[in-house]
């Protein structure tokens, strides 16, 4: 690991004033962050640890919930108002990684985790997101977990988050501050498609902290996330799919799509809904969604069969999701 | 640059100074000589570095020793020893939950707060309906709630029957 100094501020305005400094970056549960510093992928000079800043509260907030950044992922997942109103969040959290980081780990954090691609930890391998402009490694090399929606051929890296699927699909929006003032922005507009620079991940400008997630009031219908994975527990997606359906009868009123480890952010199948609304309920509407929802996906060899995993999660999300609100 | 560390750990105050890079896991190690914690991967998979960091399982492999400040910390050698042995241990050895023993004190550890998030009522992701607040110590869950700890012996099912019985579920 590269030498860094640490700070810790007893405040967020220092926070914000400390980030200024060369090289600076936030620490808050650092399961990931200090995990690349092992393997220098990332080298910070500064470390301000935000860890302790009073930003673990969950709050009622126009009709919604505000999830302060710090909140730890075990304890958003077991908020007793997420459980109920948002349940494939809880789901999603609770499918992600080990009880152990779970503890640990933070909403702010979640968001900004990196990819898992082998190429962008190993070092002496060029990646375009590690040092920008040397290549990418995975696109002729092992891709069975990359990009099969989004992906350029600069980088075909996925976002390995589950909880940001479901926030995706719940049209969640993250707040973010900086010396400069608060803002909010929509999590479909948080994460960026990888393009020529995939070394940005995120519209957070430099030394901006996120402060907190919001959920908008609980959309109506039934609720899903449901995960595919090489191991039953403790494992990133290959796809995972947050899937939300709402019925009138045998008429779909509604439905969001979401998908995690098909892409360079998590991944909203607008079109595939669209197509969903209005139409009755049948196993067939729902195939039709998971095609809709891989249209234009390309494979890059060992992950070929991501494409028909994904339409057939999506459609198994969907059935599921009905039942959910059928029952 | 040295950054000053000051904490509890098994019940006993540490004032130390160390270099940023320090993990608490190299702090238990290196500084203290606690050589129970052990070191598998370095890199939060395997769980044999768990510590219960006020009261809460742990990575401590993924801790800075910087950021564990006036924390309480509890290592194996802090729930029990060789004339006491605290009850998940005495499980353990009474079930055989182990061959090489290199992942067993992180297993402990992990266990003995893996039980305290079942009282508290967390759910996991095999928790069949989200909107109970009393969790079920079964085999089931103790397999997904465990499975941040990895035993390259196998010894997984005398495991999961040592935490069975300790929890009450024997």
């Amino acid at each position: 690991m590269r030498a860094f100094t640490y700070e810790r501020p007893d405040d967020m305005a220092n926070a914000l004033v400390a980030i200024g400094k060369p090289g600076a970056k936030f620490l808050a549960g650092g399961t990931n962050l200090l995990d690349l510093m092992k393997v220098e992928a990332e080298t910070p000079q500064h470390l301000v640890d935000v860890s302790r800043l009073p930003l673990t509260g969950i709050d009622e907030a126009d009709g919604g919930l505000r999830i302060g950044a710090m909140v730890t992922n075990t304890d958003l997942a077991a908020d007793a108002r997420v459980r109920e109103r948002y349940p494939m969040l809880s789901r999603a959290v609770l499918n992600g990684a080990s009880g152990q980081l779970r503890n640990q780990a933070t909403t702010g954090g979640n968001l900004l985790q990196r990819t898992r691609c082998y190429y962008f930890y190993e070092p002496s391998a060029p990646c375009n997101k590690r040092a920008p402009g040397s290549g990418c490694s995975a696109l002729h090399g092992y891709n069975r977990i990359h990009a099969i929606l989004g992906a350029s051929d600069a980088c075909i890296a996925v976002h390995p988050s589950d909880m940001a699927v479901a926030l995706a699909a719940l049209d969640a929006e993250v707040e973010v501050r900086s010396a400069a003032g608060t803002r909010h922005i929509k999590i479909a507009d948080f994460h960026r498609l990888p393009e020529a620079t995939p070394q940005k991940e995120t519209t957070l400008n430099p030394g901006e902290l996120i402060t907190a997630v919001i959920l908008p009031a609980p959309p109506a219908g039934g609720q899903v996330y449901r995960k595919v994975r090489d191991r039953a527990s403790y494992d990133f997606a290959l796809v995972s799919v947050a899937a939300l359906v709402d019925l009138d009868g045998e008429r779909i009123r509604g439905a969001r799509i979401a998908l995690g480890g098909v892409a360079h952010k998590p991944w909203r199948a607008l079109e595939a809904e669209r197509g969903l609304t209005g139409a009755t309920l049948s196993d067939d509407a729902f195939a039709a969604a998971g095609e809709a929802a891989v249209r234009g996906a390309q494979g890059r060899g060992h992950n070929d069969f991501k494409i028909q995993l994904a339409a057939r999660t999506v459609a198994r999300a969907l059935s599921d999701a009905a039942k959910q609100r059928k029952a | 640059m040295t950054v000053d560390v000051g904490l509890t750990v098994n019940g006993a105050h540490h004032e130390l100074k160390v270099d940023p890079r320090t993990t608490l896991l190299d702090l238990l190690r290196e500084h203290l000589g606690l050589t129970g914690t052990k070191k598998g991967c370095d890199h939060g998979q395997c769980g044999a570095c768990t510590v219960l960091v006020d009261g809460v399982r742990k990575n401590s492999c993924l801790n800075l020793a910087a950021s564990c400040a006036e924390r309480e910390i509890v290592t194996i050698e802090g729930l029990g020893n060789e004339q006491n042995l605290h009850p998940m241990q005495a499980a353990f050895v009474k079930h055989d939950g182990f061959q090489c023993g290199y992942c067993t004190p992180g297993q402990i550890c992990s266990a003995v707060g893996m039980l305290n998030e079942i009282q508290r009522g967390l759910p996991s992701a095999v928790t069949a309906d989200l909107k109970t607040s009393t969790m079920e110590l079964a085999e089931n869950e103790v397999r997904e709630r465990m499975s941040g700890n990895i035993c390259r012996c196998a010894a997984y099912p005398n495991i999961v029957a040592a935490i069975l019985d300790a929890g009450g579920k024997a």
